[in-house]
């Protein structure tokens, strides 16, 4: 028999509840419980006493009234007798945009810089880190106005390219003004046309069928490509020599989209010069422009560092093992290094992804109509629904960042060195 | 026979390295002219750099300190036969005219000794934190330097911070007395239990009381008056200061082994490192206000300071836990 006594037959003291530590995290946790709660509840109780003395009781029929204002970068059709829900999808699809846009610029601006700060070449590497200093320690708010100003004040007016002091670029495809960039955009002729979804609710969108058949045909192409290239996996594993495979994979992905373009009639609308102002093309707004230049070049800071500090983590010895054994620079910087760097990369690019699209909510600083310049912005002022709106558009916000990391995270789990 | 072999009797004595291996050329060649893909990296970011600070060196030294409008500033640019983009040159004279605007905002300009009194105590509060040598002595300024600042800075009666202060020794009394009697348990309850009773109902009635019976104080400074560099540096001093304990509380929550206290420390960090700091600026203006209970209306400064050190305290708290 045990000289141990059980304790629990000696009866329950209440003190055991603080110095009896298999009870004591029990009790720490139930008492933060109970005060955690009771503060939620005085501040709920606190919102209900406040909203029943201003009138407004939590609901959201406010998203079905007219918005009345106007929207002037827009995806979707929009006027301004459409819904406040509409308008805030609006905004929702503008910071999407922005943040797509940014992401992408900054990654690959980022990467060239990270990559060049470590170059042999002197002039080249201290140039870098002047430039990685220079946007790191400047509040990217700042950048956001810097680049919006140097616009406004230094690109022409549309007035000027008809008298000639000012042309368009790139075969007068683009034009570049103050009020903001044109770019041509893609017509077809014999189109397909576009679906309309979801009817006339303020969620409707139209989407083109052209841009879905290209999709498709992108996608059929590289599964193609792909299959290629593990079958010429499989024969250089059988034989030892490899098939050159590029010009098949290359011709196997750009002919059908070729193709398919032809048959769509598809052809490019300039942008043109009619009365005082560009007709037709893209037209990108002087904010859009200036948030993405700014946004892309502060992210691109930060991403660079993180890639240096990635490249810096692989040991020496991986990169002149690779030189050893005759593998030529390139190669060794594809299949050994880069692998390994990649790993230790991608989760801090997560964060700056996640950073981008939240800094892209000061995107209200230069009048870009996001998130947070609708929903929270003129329709909170308009409605003054503040508490529905707020919180509608931190609950977004909230979503968007948990859906980066968590596709982000997938892929990191995908390229995460497989340990056995 | 006579011996032809050759063998060298002497040592030849050690030359200068070739002149162009040495020296500026020979860095030169070293760090910039390698080989023929490094000369023409050199050469574009060369001609780059020239590009830019040929452009923005012109705009930057125009001598315009002195002019006291846009106006005259675009005329003595004018005189100087400089136009294009952007009128050819940078108007200084704002900068003149308003810096003290910039560093103060709208703070009266016969009260600007009181900041700058502050941000000198804030030197001397800081050194025996991040320097060992400094004297010791000085740790009780650093103690009481929050609520000096707040006295220099808002102004007002100087009986409001010190009630304040006096709540942190009421709960230290508060710890050895009930610790004597009641053990070290009820020690920890007393020491934080008390100084919130003292804080919430006899702070206020304390201070206005001894006001009324010795009024100390200065000029007070409404919030709205602050601006400029002045209120960047308050608050992003505060923000560190208070989010590095709290950030670390967090940290601790979050690799603690109790369930509940993890989920909350978790929810707190992953929610307000999703949303962006300029939404949780808007809860403290337009929010906060309908959180609090009805009537209570304090200070939209404080509010500022409040989500900035959350906000920090999220990220701090991954730093820690990361590190």
């Amino acid at each position: 028999m045990t000289a141990i006594p059980d304790p629990s037959k000696q009866g329950f003291k209440f003190s055991q509840l603080l110095y009896d530590t298999r009870y004591r995290s029990m009790t720490i946790q139930i008492v933060s419980l109970i005060a955690i709660l009771l503060f939620f509840g005085w501040l709920i109780s606190n919102t209900a006493a406040n909203l029943a003395t201003l009138g407004k009781p939590i609901q959201f029929k406010f998203l079905g009234e007219p918005s009345n204002y106007d929207i002037n970068q827009r995806l979707l059709d929009y006027t301004s007798r459409d819904t406040h829900l509409r308008a805030g999808l609006m905004g929702l699809i503008n910071t999407l945009v922005l943040a797509l846009m940014g992401c992408v610029t900054a990654t690959i601006l980022g990467v060239a810089i990270g990559v060049l700060r470590l170059s042999k070449n002197w002039l080249v590497a201290r140039v870098m880190t002047l430039y990685i200093e220079l946007f790191r320690n400047i509040p990217v708010l700042l950048w956001i106005i810097i680049v919006f100003s140097i616009m406004i004040e230094t690109m022409p007016r549309p007035n000027q390219f008809r008298s000639g002091e000012a042309a368009m670029k790139l075969f007068d495809s683009v034009a570049i003004t103050n009020r903001g960039v044109y770019i041509p955009e893609p017509l077809f002729n014999g189109g397909l046309g576009d679906i309309f979804l979801l009817g006339e609710s303020s969620l409707r969108f139209g989407v083109s069928l052209d841009l879905i058949a290209i999709l498709i045909v992108l996608f059929v192409g590289l599964f193609i490509s792909k299959k290629i290239k593990t079958n010429a996996d499989f024969i250089q594993n059988e034989t030892g020599v490899r098939p050159t495979t590029w010009w098949k994979r290359l011709s196997i992905v750009i002919l059908p989209i070729v193709i398919t373009l032809w048959a769509l009639g598809f052809h490019l609308g300039y942008p043109e010069l009619k009365g005082f102002n560009f007709k037709g093309g893209i037209y990108l707004r002087n904010s859009l422009i200036a948030l993405w230049i700014a946004l892309s070049l502060y992210t691109a800071a930060f991403i660079a560092e993180n890639v240096r500090s990635g490249i810096q983590a692989v040991a020496k010895g991986q990169s002149e093992a690779a030189y050893a054994l005759g593998i030529s620079p390139g190669r060794t910087m594809s299949l050994i290094i880069l692998p390994q760097a990649l790993r230790i990369i991608i989760p801090p690019v997560i964060s700056q992804f996640l950073n981008l699209t939240k800094n892209s909510s000061l995107a209200i600083a230069v009048g870009y109509m996001d998130l947070t310049g609708t929903l929270m912005g003129i329709t909170l002022n308009q409605t003054g629904r503040e508490l529905e709106t707020v919180l509608m558009g931190m609950a977004i916000y909230l979503i968007i960042s948990l859906a980066i990391s968590t596709v982000m995270n997938w892929y990191n789990n995908s390229v995460k060195l497989v340990e056995r | 026979m006579a011996d032809l072999s050759f063998v060298r009797k002497d040592i030849i004595p050690e030359r200068a390295a070739p002149l162009s291996e040495t020296g500026v050329i020979g860095w030169f060649r070293k760090n910039m002219f390698s080989d023929i893909p490094n000369t023409i990296l050199t050469i574009i970011v060369a001609y780059f750099i020239i590009s830019v600070l040929g452009n923005i060196l012109p705009w930057v030294f125009s001598p315009t300190w002195n002019s006291g409008s846009l106006t005259e500033c675009r005329g003595i640019l004018a005189e100087l036969g400089r136009s294009g983009h952007g009128g050819g040159g940078a108007c200084w004279g704002v900068i003149r005219e308003r810096w003290l605007q910039l560093l103060f905002g709208f703070y009266p300009s016969e009260l600007y000794w009181r900041p700058i009194l502050a941000f000198i105590l804030l030197g001397l509060a800081l050194a025996p934190v991040l320097f060992d040598k400094a004297s010791r002595k000085l740790l009780y300024l650093t103690a009481i330097y929050p609520f000096l600042c707040f006295w220099l800075i808002w102004g007002g009666s100087i009986w409001f911070p010190i009630t304040v202060f006096s709540g942190f020794i009421v709960s230290y009394l508060g710890y050895v007395y009930v610790n004597k009697i009641f053990g070290s348990l009820a020690g920890v309850i007393a020491s934080i239990a008390l100084p919130i009773i003292w804080w919430l109902f006899i702070t206020s009635p304390l201070s206005t009381l001894l006001q009324s019976i010795i009024p100390l104080g200065s000029e007070s400074i409404d919030s709205d008056r602050l601006g400029g560099f002045m209120l960047a540096v308050l608050i992003g001093v505060t923000g560190i200061a208070l989010s590095l304990p709290i950030g670390i509380l967090l940290a601790l929550g979050r690799q603690s082994n109790l369930p509940i206290l993890k989920a909350v420390c978790v929810c707190f960090i992953e929610f307000i490192r999703g949303v962006p700091l300029i939404t949780l600026l808007f809860v403290a203006s337009t929010l906060l206000n309908i959180f609090l209970p009805p009537g209570s209306n304090f200070d939209l400064i404080l509010r500022v300071m409040i989500m900035v050190t959350l906000f920090a305290a999220a990220y701090m708290a991954e730093v820690v836990r990361g590190g």
